[in-house]
């Protein structure tokens, strides 16, 4: 459609080449660099909408896209697969959204900390989409790179505490890259190649070889930690409670998601599942997602703190996620990229809301949200459908995930999913619901107004719409996700699932 | 014979509108209350349209979208969920108009919250009337757990906070458990689809398994219906306005509950494998107890929206008791007693709400004497008494001459007995209240201050009273013909199961 063939490439290139020259347009105008990166995400966006269509009608193949027309092993691929673009999707939608969100927080900085914060936002989303779409091992540490190092940024421009969370951030995360390049090491060694379909065939002969083992293990212990699955979620809770709240959204929403969802395609579509090594290993990521599940909802309980609680939260839903992989069948899995998705949306707009509310009241006390309802309408309105997807209440998205997922359980008759999934449900709906009584039914909390409202609404227009529409996707994914997943997942399901 | 009909869709949807534009109504009450009361109409008119044809042995059905790849939300009318729809749309009329006066008359606030609240509850009702799948039932299960919490916190004092975080742990605990159960029938039977007689059998799985699903899937509706010792959030719900009492804790939610062990007895097990895994009885049992518990507890409440939330309890019983013995003539007296307490719970709860926006009264004990000053209510109240201790020609008499019938039918002649001792409690508890009302003089220098009379809440009152008498004593009258909507939903159940009771 906009650029045919060449449609995957842009839906990185686009943002690269923007945040790059971001500075430079910020030094001409304040303004320009932004907007230069607004564009180029847009275009990303559409892009992604393209691929995804371009891929649907070849009916879910995956389409191989070589760079510079240099094939592989010597080339580098991308791979555009059905689940690939719908994560691409996600991402270049969420970015796009928020992107406009930030602007008010932005207001009274210079031009180099508005360009910088742009150039560092289109980073990271170039991170976040080549991790995707990437079908190269080493590109994807290139742009796990990319992704942490803009990350890192961005949560140290939050202020306040955030550069020490941002340190920690930094040192925990250098462990896991590192983790990923001994794993890419391994996997060098066994197949002397780097492309991952290429890998998927040759490694065969190796799967029963310690070697294969550590090169697994390694990337558990990576992946696992960028994507803050317990235990190794220690740098999560400070890095999304200190991040700047303008970006908040995306780093909650996508940054935990991509790594999640790089691990899916390492085990599903590289390694396979159907060998002992990965066997034990999905047991292992079982345990590590039911323990997360539980011990994440129960932290989030204990905290006061409206971002610590959803960051906790969160640790809790990469729990889910970990528990779809673990099962290992066609429920689990589908259960698993659809949270993955639907989780994002929720996250997101839970933490778009969060900073509505310290950008007007500089607040973060949960306990001191009384009569928000009449303040910011929208975002109370957002929150509860947040909410209601959270603890699994129908038709808003979050119960799809949890139906797949209990399908898969049952499945494999690991009852004890079932029991954590329903414990966690009820742990989400004590902590979530705490929220809504405090914002519709407490007195009203004396606040003092740093930004006086403009609008009715409560919010500048730039926060307001984006709230607004990802409270309305949080709905929509609920009523549309049968379409997500007849359409989309069950046409991209990894080979290994069919037999 | 079934047709796709997009009537199942908009009955669901007419409430779910009105809701919509009663909030978006705020500045204007008139409009606002308008809006409730032509949707009441509307949706009444929609539900009583289908009622013929099913009578005939049509079905209507219609599937809106794919909630999974699999399974879709189905609305079907078959006789079972017409009757719990007629009925629900029905009382929906006269409760909206006494609402309205209600809630003028008592000042109360959020009025906007509380009407939209109350249509997105009726709109949830209908879904789970007409649910064709486990699924579908379940997704307007929870809708109305939710929608109905914020009616439940309405006062927004402290007692109201915690009945409502009572009511969302009962609730909500118990519909993710339905929701475990509802996979695990999925996975053994490859459906969910609604089915007179059930669709499970015994050849699916282990008798354990088979006996954890129906626990499981029996936990959800047993809150709702408040089936001891589950009941513990409806006596702490009453403290939402009364015709949030009324409608809700009368009508909608607890009969919910009440309609969904009738499901799943009927649609989803089916009496063949109950009476196979033999767990039927245990449930029976417990609505015994229930049925006898409560009705002494209600003895001994002073605050006659509590008594009347524990004759709730009782009565909810019989329906699960009718469903649990599994003959058709209980099964037939339980979705008639659906209908008959309905209607007769509701005009108590109305007439209690009468006497609260008049003199502020709660207490039984301070009621001496007010039926000379309130004849008309007071006399509705004393006919609705009647009717749930079980007169002839009143409507509670011919639900429970179905259900002793089948009890007896069910060879099980014992349970007679539980109801007939319950029926002597109703009067013990009911009939003071009465006597007290008409028969002992109003204390000296009456204290008491009389509100003004409000036909707004007086009509509503008298039309359930009425109907409650013309249901006893033609209780095939059309529309809405429950009796023989009763008759062909049991039917259905026990069709291939009735060769074991001539």
């Amino acid at each position: 459609m906009i650029f045919g063939v060449h449609s995957p490439v842009f839906i990185v290139l686009l943002p690269l080449s923007a945040s790059l020259l971001c500075l430079a347009f910020s030094r001409l105008h304040r303004h320009l660099g932004g907007w230069v990166v607004q564009l180029s995400l847009l275009g990303a966006f559409l892009s992604s909408v393209d691929s995804m269509r371009q891929v649907l009608d070849a009916g879910g193949k995956t389409i191989h896209y070589w760079m510079g027309n240099w094939q592989p092993p010597i080339g580098i691929e991308f791979a555009i697969d059905p689940l690939n673009t719908a994560v691409l999707c996600m991402i270049t939608f969420i970015s796009l959204v928020v992107s406009f969100y930030s602007k008010p927080f932005l207001e009274n900085e210079d031009w180099l900390h508005y360009g910088g914060y742009y150039t560092l936002y289109g980073l990271l989303t170039v991170g976040l989409c080549g991790m995707t779409v990437t079908g190269d091992v080493f590109n994807m540490y290139v742009y796990l790179e990319i992704m942490s190092l803009a990350g890192y940024g961005l949560i140290a421009m939050g202020g306040h505490k955030s550069m020490v969370a941002a340190f920690r951030y930094l040192l925990v995360g250098t462990i896991g890259a590192s983790f990923y390049l001994l794993g890419i090491g391994f996997l060098y060694a066994m197949t002397g190649s780097l492309n991952m379909a290429d890998i998927s065939e040759r490694i065969v002969p190796f799967v029963h070889t310690p070697l294969f083992a550590f090169a697994v293990a390694c990337f558990l212990v990576a992946f696992g930690i960028k994507m803050a699955l317990f235990p190794l979620h220690g740098w999560q809770p400070d890095s999304y409670t200190y991040s700047h709240p303008g970006a908040a959204g995306l780093i909650s929403g996508c940054m935990s998601k991509v790594p999640a969802y790089a691990m899916l395609r390492y085990f599903f579509y590289v390694f396979g599942i159907h060998n002992t090594v990965m066997q034990s290993l999905m047991n292992v990521l079982g345990i590590m997602g039911i323990c997360g599940i539980l011990i994440g909802s129960v932290m989030a309980l204990a905290q006061y703190d409206f971002r610590r609680m959803l960051a906790y939260s969160s640790v809790a839903q990469l729990g889910y996620i970990a528990v779809g992989m673990a099962l290992g069948n066609i429920h689990g899995f589908v259960g698993a990229v659809l949270h993955l998705i639907n989780h994002a949306f929720m996250k997101c707009c839970l933490f778009l809301v969060v900073g509505g509310i310290t950008y007007r009241f500089g607040e973060v006390n949960l306990y001191r949200l009384g009569g928000l309802n009449k303040k910011m309408p929208v975002s109370s309105i957002a929150v509860c459908l947040a909410v209601l997807s959270m603890v699994g209440i129908p038709p808003t998205c979050g119960f799809f995930s949890k139906w797949y997922l209990m399908l898969g359980a049952y499945e494999s008759q690991q009852y004890i999913h079932i029991v954590v999934l329903v414990i966690s449900s009820l742990l989400n709906a004590v902590y979530y619901f705490r929220i809504v009584e405090q914002m519709f039914v407490q007195r009203e909390a004396s606040l003092t107004e740093l930004h006086e409202p403009a609008t009715k609404l409560g919010l500048p227009m730039n926060m307001v719409v984006p709230i607004g529409i990802t409270g309305l996707g949080i709905l929509l994914l609920g009523v549309y996700s049968s379409t997500l997943v007849n359409r989309i997942v069950e046409i991209g399901l990894p080979e290994v699932l069919m037999r | 014979m079934t047709m796709i009909d997009t009537r199942p869709l908009i009955a669901v949807c007419i409430p779910f509108v009105a809701a919509l534009l009663v909030s978006m109504s705020h500045k204007y009450p008139n409009i606002r209350e308008m809006w409730s009361a032509i949707a009441s109409i509307l949706l009444f008119g929609t539900v009583i349209s289908m009622t013929g044809g099913v009578l005939d042995g049509m079905t209507y059905e219609y599937t809106m979208f794919n909630l999974t790849d699999t399974v879709g939300l189905t609305m079907k009318t078959d006789p079972a969920g017409t009757i719990f729809a007629t009925l629900a749309s029905l009382l929906w009329i006269p409760i909206n108009f006494y609402s309205i006066g209600y809630m003028r008359n008592n000042h109360e606030g959020m009025q906007t919250g509380y009407f939209a609240a109350f249509a997105l509850c009726i709109g949830a009702t209908m879904g789970i009337a007409m649910a064709a799948n486990l699924l579908t039932f379940f997704v307007f299960y929870e809708i109305l757990t939710i929608s109905s919490y914020p009616l439940v916190l309405h006062e927004r004092d402290e007692e109201a906070l915690l009945a409502s975080r009572k009511y969302l742990a009962y609730t909500l605990a118990s519909g993710q458990l339905f929701l475990a159960g509802t996979v695990g029938v999925y996975c053994i039977s490859g459906t969910m689809n609604f089915t007179p007689g059930g669709f499970l059998e015994s050849h699916m799985a282990p008798a354990w398994v088979l006996q954890l699903l129906f626990v499981l899937l029996i936990m959800a509706g047993s809150v709702k219906a408040a089936v001891m010792p589950l009941h513990g959030w409806l006596p702490a719900a009453m403290v939402a306005p009364t015709p949030v009492s009324a409608l809700l804790h009368a009508v909608a939610v607890v009969k919910t509950g009440a309609f969904a062990v009738l499901r799943i007895l009927g649609f989803v097990f089916g009496p063949k494998l109950l009476s196979e895994l033999g767990i039927a009885d245990v449930l029976a049992w417990m609505a015994v107890l229930t049925i006898l518990a409560s009705s002494f507890i209600a003895l001994r409440q002073d605050n006659l929206k509590r008594r009347l939330a524990f004759s709730t309890i009782g009565q909810l019983s019989y329906i699960v008791l009718g469903g649990a013995l599994l003959t058709p003539l209980a099964f037939k007296g339980a979705y008639l007693h659906l209908v008959a307490h309905a209607v007769m719970k509701i005009t108590l709860f109305m007439c209690a709400g009468c006497i609260i926006v008049r003199t502020h009264l709660h207490d039984i004990s301070e009621m001496d004497g007010i039926g000379h000053r309130m004849p008309v209510t007071m006399t509705c109240f004393a006919l609705a008494s009647l009717g749930i201790a079980g007169t002839p020609f009143l409507v509670g008499f011919v639900s429970k001459w179905n259900l002793a019938m089948g009890a007896i039918q069910a060879g099980k002649p014992l349970f007679v007995l539980a109801w007939m001792a319950s029926a002597i409690l109703a009067i013990g508890y009911l009939m003071p209240v009465v006597r007290m009302a008409f028969f002992k003089p109003e204390p000296e220098g009456d204290p008491r201050h009389y509100g003004s009379t409000s036909y707004c809440m007086l009509i509503p009152i008298c039309f359930t009273a009425i109907l409650s008498l013309v249901l006893g004593i033609v209780p095939e009258i059309f529309p809405p013909d429950f009796y023989r909507l009763a008759e062909l939903a049991s039917a259905g159940i026990t069709a291939g199961f009735g060769g074991v009771f001539k």
